[in-house]
């Protein structure tokens, strides 16, 4: 069967040279998308590279008139244009997480093949790499499925603990790593090596996954999103196939540098994360009662005006949107509050949080559905010292990422949580359901502030609309 | 021998893969990791030598694992590729969006 390997048409030098110019044409494709305005011909120029690649191998393994592959590649193609463009955006992190999983499965059946000899000069190089294919394959896997699942509700969003969780973890990595080890000298049955790698790793990401709560989310999907790429690269070692390796290995940092930025925007150290310590804890209030004494320094003075008079002198505006906005679907409202500010010549300058919403950048995506202008949406750290100096902030479903609880708090889950200073502001508008901590428990203390905070309680679907009514 | 070079060549494109990426704005995190994840579905190439050598010779279970491999990587592929330029298409100017 190894025999198959080699190369008909295109002889091996070839295809080194035509993977290095596709995997430069991939980094160029990425380059392109730190401009806002060329990222869409960078998605083309990857998706591009891609497809020449498929077309190479298919030229190259001589495999061109074998149909079944058209089959296979036609009904794949269907469902993944289907899923594309069918998908709403608040819905993005599930998509994107269930792709992930398709990812990892493949990888982890091209793994399989190879730790059984098929494409691959058997050696042990290729039986280990294989196997740690399969491995990662199989976490990826089954680890975005779970949490497509609990992105999408089907599985509980909160975090599923099991008796001696930890436990089980280890035990599984110790199971996964003892057969690696024992997998060159032939001790044990092929089959059965496989097998159990096969299940203990399904059965890792299953457990590891089930922990890890909503809130929690951007940096799981992350990490899968960096596993499926190293999936893909170490499944290119075992078949020894550099297009893999290079491609995989740009994903794998892709999502490794995200997770970072994630982790490091929630405050939360990955290896807490890997461990599964939650964000939801125990201490809760004690802390509230300092911050109550301390809160409003400065603003004794400022008396509770009226919204309208507010609006009506309101020049510079921030508008901070959360998850809970997503959750109303009441992006378009809020565009269209923020023109009725802009019209009366006001600037209107969007602030988003790295982890609003349910993955990395999810906010910008729904706010450009909304046809918000990107120009006017900010980062936290461009933004968090005009708070002060603005007339009005208003805050639509957000929570967690706001609360000044954050900075005092020791011992809360957000303690040390880079926050947006929107308790700087003179005057504040909290467009939120109710006022309830948020995902992390910590109560709120911008809640309680007398003055300059008004409240809009309910869905901002209806409180929304009836503010754009009653300034118009 | 290729073996250490594959290897070399995995770390060599994480690090400048690293580098690439810490350029794009967080504006465009989703559907850069949209993309991304496009990018691992390059596995399609391993799976589509898988199916064709199972084509061959091998059980029919085998040639369905294979195959649900390519489908699979190609969804990965498709999917992602499409739904990035879905989003990357909504990222507009005011003045060019009012529609």
């Amino acid at each position: 069967m190894n025999n198959f390997l080699i190369l008909s048409i295109i002889n091996e030098t070839a295809y080194y040279i035509i993977s290095g110019i596709l995997t430069l044409c991939v980094m160029f494709g990425i380059f392109l998308m730190s401009k806002v305005e060329k990222a869409k011909i960078g998605n083309a120029i990857s998706a591009f590279a891609v497809l020449i690649a498929v077309i190479v191998s298919l030229v190259m393994y001589d495999i061109l008139p074998i149909w079944v592959i058209y089959v296979c590649l036609a009904i794949g193609g269907a469902i993944g244009l289907f899923l594309a463009y069918k998908v709403k955006m608040i819905e993005m992190p599930q998509l994107i997480a269930l792709l992930n999983g398709f990812g990892g499965l493949a990888s982890l059946i091209v793994g399989g093949y190879a730790y059984f000899g098929v494409g691959v000069v058997e050696s042990y190089f290729s039986d280990i790499t294989a196997l740690i294919a399969v491995i990662i394959g199989s976490v990826t896997f089954i680890g975005s499925l779970v949490a497509a699942g609990k992105l999408h509700r089907v599985i509980p969003q909160k975090p599923i603990t099991l008796k001696n969780h930890q436990l089980y973890l280890i035990l599984f990595v110790s199971i996964i790593l003892i057969f690696l080890v024992l997998s060159p000298f032939s001790l044990v049955n092929k089959t059965i090596i496989f097998l159990i790698i096969l299940l203990t790793s399904m059965l890792f990401g299953l457990v590891f996954t089930i922990r890890i709560g909503g809130a929690d989310m951007p940096i799981a999907i992350s990490l899968l999103n960096s596993l499926s790429g190293v999936a893909g690269a170490i499944t290119g070692l075992a078949i020894l196939d550099v297009l893999l390796v290079s491609i995989g290995g740009i994903v794998g940092a892709s999502g490794l540098l995200l997770t970072q930025i994630m982790c490091k925007a929630m405050n939360r150290s990955l290896f807490d994360i890997l461990l599964g310590k939650s964000l939801v804890s125990n201490v809760k209030q004690e802390t509230n009662e300092k911050l109550d004494s301390q809160k409003l320094d400065n603003q004794e003075e400022v008396t509770n005006r009226d919204v309208l008079d507010i609006v009506k002198e309101t020049k510079s505006l921030i508008i901070v949107p959360g998850y809970g906005m997503a959750i109303a679907q009441a992006q378009h409202l809020l565009k269209q509050v923020g023109d009725y500010f802009v019209k009366s010549g006001a600037t209107v300058k969007y602030a988003i949080h790295p982890v609003a919403g349910r993955m990395p950048g999810h906010m910008n995506v729904l706010l450009a559905e909304a046809n918000v202008d990107y120009d006017d949406l900010y980062e936290m750290d461009d933004l968090n010292d005009e708070f002060a100096s603005v007339d009005l902030t208003i805050v639509v479903g957000a929570n967690d990422v706001l609360n000044p609880a954050a900075r005092k708090a020791e011992g809360t889950p957000i303690y040390g949580m880079p926050i947006l200073n929107v308790d700087k502001s003179k005057e504040i508008f909290i467009f939120n359901y109710d006022l309830k901590p948020g995902y992390s428990g910590v109560d709120n203390p911008l809640y309680s502030r007398k003055n300059g905070v008004h409240l809009f309680l309910g869905s901002a679907q209806d409180t929304l609309k009836e503010f754009l009514e009653e300034i118009k | 021998m290729i073996e250490l070079i594959l290897v070399g060549i995995f770390i060599i494109s994480t690090v400048i893969g690293y580098f690439l990426i810490k350029n794009v704005p967080s504006l465009l995190y989703t559907p850069l990791m949209s993309g991304m994840n496009a990018l691992s579905g390059i596995t399609l190439i391993g799976a589509l030598v898988a199916l064709s050598i199972s084509y061959q010779d091998s059980p029919t279970i085998s040639i369905i694992a294979a195959g649900l491999a390519v489908i699979v990587a190609t969804i990965n592929v498709v999917g992602g590729f499409g739904v990035t330029n879905r989003m990357l298409k909504m990222f507009r100017k005011q003045d060019k969006t009012d529609e």
